[in-house]
């Protein structure tokens, strides 16, 4: 019979004792495998949400880091916008031998509906026709996909797509029609409608959580133009004058001067990694300090080293402690248990176990304890992304995949072999020195 | 087979006086001669035992079992010795009770560092005709069963030497004479010697020799 067979059947007489503390370590390594699953969903999400170009070029005044969050996660207050013509430099500008494809980005609308809050962000089609939003394990390149409908058109102003998170939210379907609202406030005025014409296919990227609108349309609506350079005042620049035919699907409205435009951002895909250090320099170096430049990677990895490493170390922290703990109290469990086996042990003692040999079984006891304990915490954990995935999924369309296992649980089987190894040495001390005589309870 | 020249063993009281237990010049058994060994309590029975499986060191003296002196040993090849040499039988039976008949009798050949030999265990099970108990665990025999599962795991190796601790101690009356026919039927049959420590004058009777360790034991004769 070998030590783990002995090992377990110790624990089985002891089983309700033995099922708590291997629970106890369960959930200490299940809270584990959620921290390092979710952080590595994290880093993915966030290191892949910046993918499909190479610089977001925008107005220096708010920073790299706001230019980043605003144009790649939607998410914080607007930024300072910059001139139309800088988008135009990449187009069939100065910039245009760097550039393959430059989306332009106009932030500022939201759209509200049953406490949800999405942003709208203008663009250009060339976002889901020209751009893609990642790679695959080979390094295609994984294009925009439409779970309905499809992109809108550059000549359609009031036409819109929504990510599939929206799409979910809101209820909103092909066909229908919404109002943004100025401003990133609830409260802010109703705009004219837009069309839906398409929903994306999730893309686990936080474009699922926003709607894209034609940046022509964008342009058109109140408050978003610029005043022309012949000081006519904006409300008259741009309103259809006369009959609207009720068949126009650009309700009469004429594409807005560039003069009168700016975007806040613009997405460019470079032609090569020379285009990229030459667009790099120019725009950060030139003399013009509007405008910078920033590789969205750089300042994503920027982000998750200076944010989400240290507060991934203070979760690891906390969830080592719980294990800790657990671990403790396997210690307390066995040693506690060791009075009433002490005679057990001097049996196996009488029948030829040597003190090694009854060390190496209450060891072998901890470590399958702490290995039972911890290959359930790890299917418990899993279990429980499998169980909230769904829910995060819809909720903040990030995926999370519960059968991949971080690189980092391999190390945790090991670690739990030599953690249950410290742990139990101290009961497995005792057990060598059991004496025999006394627990055989014999006289003279 | 077995013989002890001047064993002496001591324990130290609270006190710190020296007690002596052990002081015994000579005794020797015969390859499968069945001994019992009488005293009153406290006279050292249970030490010599001890003594003799190697549990308990002496403090002088040589314990020789089939030609090997166990007390030079080391530990660990004592420990591996008294696995595969000798046999125990318990007052209290001492099964494990977290493991089945069977179980408790492949124990016995756990620690030998040989090839484990399940349907051994099985066969002595049924020569103890329980068979039919083999997953049953203590709890769920009566108390003839375990008796008789501890014989058949103190045989479970072929020891040379088999030590019975009071084995009747704790069997009513009626099961007493099954206990000593059962030990002495398989130390016959698997020639072994076995040295019996007994009380009960009824026990004793039944064997051709019968030592009484106060004569034996020349530390009881110093302290009383």
């Amino acid at each position: 019979m070998s030590f783990w067979k002995i090992a377990w059947r110790n624990m089985q007489q002891r089983a309700l004792a033995s099922s708590l503390t291997g629970l106890s370590m369960a959930l200490g390594v299940a809270l584990m495998i959620l921290v390092m699953v979710v952080h590595a969903v994290t880093v993915e999400q966030f290191e892949g949400d910046a993918q499909g170009y190479h610089l977001i070029v925008g107005g220096a005044k708010g920073g790299d880091v706001q230019l980043v969050m605003n144009t790649v996660f939607h998410i914080g207050s607007a930024i300072y916008p910059i001139p139309y013509s800088s988008y135009t430099d990449f187009v069939d500008g100065k910039y245009a031998p760097y550039t393959k494809v430059a989306v332009p980005y106009c932030i500022g609308d939201s759209y509200h509906k049953d406490g949800y809050k999405f942003r709208v962000v203008a663009t250009t089609p060339d976002l889901f026709d020209q751009l893609s939003y990642g790679a695959d394990d080979q390094g295609n390149d994984i294009n925009y996909d439409f779970a309905a409908g499809r992109n809108f058109r550059e000549d359609r102003f009031f036409e819109a797509v929504v990510g599939s998170v929206v799409a979910s939210k809101t209820g909103l379907k092909v066909g229908d029609r919404f109002q943004p609202t100025h401003g990133m406030s609830s409260d802010g005025e109703k705009h004219i409608e837009f069309e839906v014409v398409g929903i994306l296919a999730p893309t686990g990227t936080s474009n699922d959580r926003a709607m894209f609108a034609n940046m022509e349309g964008f342009y058109l609506l109140e408050g978003h133009a610029l005043p022309p350079d012949d000081g006519t005042p904006v409300d008259q620049s741009y309103k259809p004058s006369g009959e609207v035919d009720p068949q126009d699907p650009n309700r009469g409205f004429d594409r807005l001067p560039d003069s009168m435009r700016e975007v806040t951002a613009i997405l460019v895909l470079c032609k090569d990694d020379f285009g990229m250090m030459s667009l790099d320099n120019a725009i950060n170096k030139s003399k013009d300090r509007a405008t910078i430049a920033v590789k969205p990677t750089y300042v994503v990895q920027d982000m998750l080293d200076n944010l989400v490493g240290p507060a991934r170390i203070v979760l690891m922290v906390l969830t080592i402690l719980i294990i800790v703990v657990a671990g403790i109290g396997i210690l307390v469990s066995i040693y506690n248990s060791m009075n009433e086996r002490s005679h057990d042990i001097a049996v196996m003692r009488a029948l030829g176990a040597s003190r090694t040999a009854v060390m190496g079984i209450i060891l072998s006891e901890s470590i399958l304890l702490s290995l039972l304990g911890g290959i359930a915490g790890v299917l418990l954990g899993h279990a429980a992304i499998a169980l909230v995935s769904p829910w995060v999924e819809s909720e903040a369309g990030i995926v999370l995949k519960f059968w991949e296992f971080s690189p980092q649980e391999l190390l945790l089987i090991p670690g739990l072999v030599v953690f249950a190894s410290l742990v139990g040495f101290l009961p497995a001390v005792t057990a060598y020195r059991t004496d025999v005589g006394r627990a055989l309870g014999g006289g003279r | 087979m077995l013989l002890l020249q001047d064993v002496r063993k001591s324990y130290t009281e609270p006190n710190g006086e020296t007690l002596p237990i052990l002081d015994i010049p000579r005794l020797q058994l015969a390859a499968g001669e069945q001994v019992v060994l009488r005293g009153r309590s406290g006279c050292g029975k249970t030490t010599l035992l001890n003594c003799i499986s190697g549990l308990t060191t002496v403090d002088a003296g040589s314990i020789s079992i089939d030609g090997k002196d166990i007390v030079s040993l080391p530990e660990v090849a004592r420990d591996r010795f008294r696995a595969r040499n000798i046999g125990f039988v318990f007052q209290t039976f001492n099964l494990l009770p977290a493991f089945s008949a069977l179980e408790n009798v492949m124990l016995g050949m756990t620690f030998t560092g040989q090839t484990k030999d399940s349907s051994r265990a099985e066969k002595l099970l049924a020569d103890v005709g329980l068979e039919h108990r083999l997953t049953h665990k203590p709890e769920a025999l009566s108390v003839g069963e375990q008796q008789r599962v501890a014989v058949a795991r103190a045989l479970a190796n072929q020891p040379k030497l088999l030590l019975a601790d009071e084995p009747t101690a704790n069997v009513d009356p009626a099961h007493q004479q099954q206990v000593i026919d059962l030990l002495r039927a398989a130390c016959e049959k698997e020639k072994v010697a076995m040295l019996l420590v007994t009380h009960s004058p009824e026990v004793s009777d039944q064997f051709q020799r019968v030592e009484q360790l106060e004569e034996l034991n020349r530390a009881v004769a110093a302290v009383h």
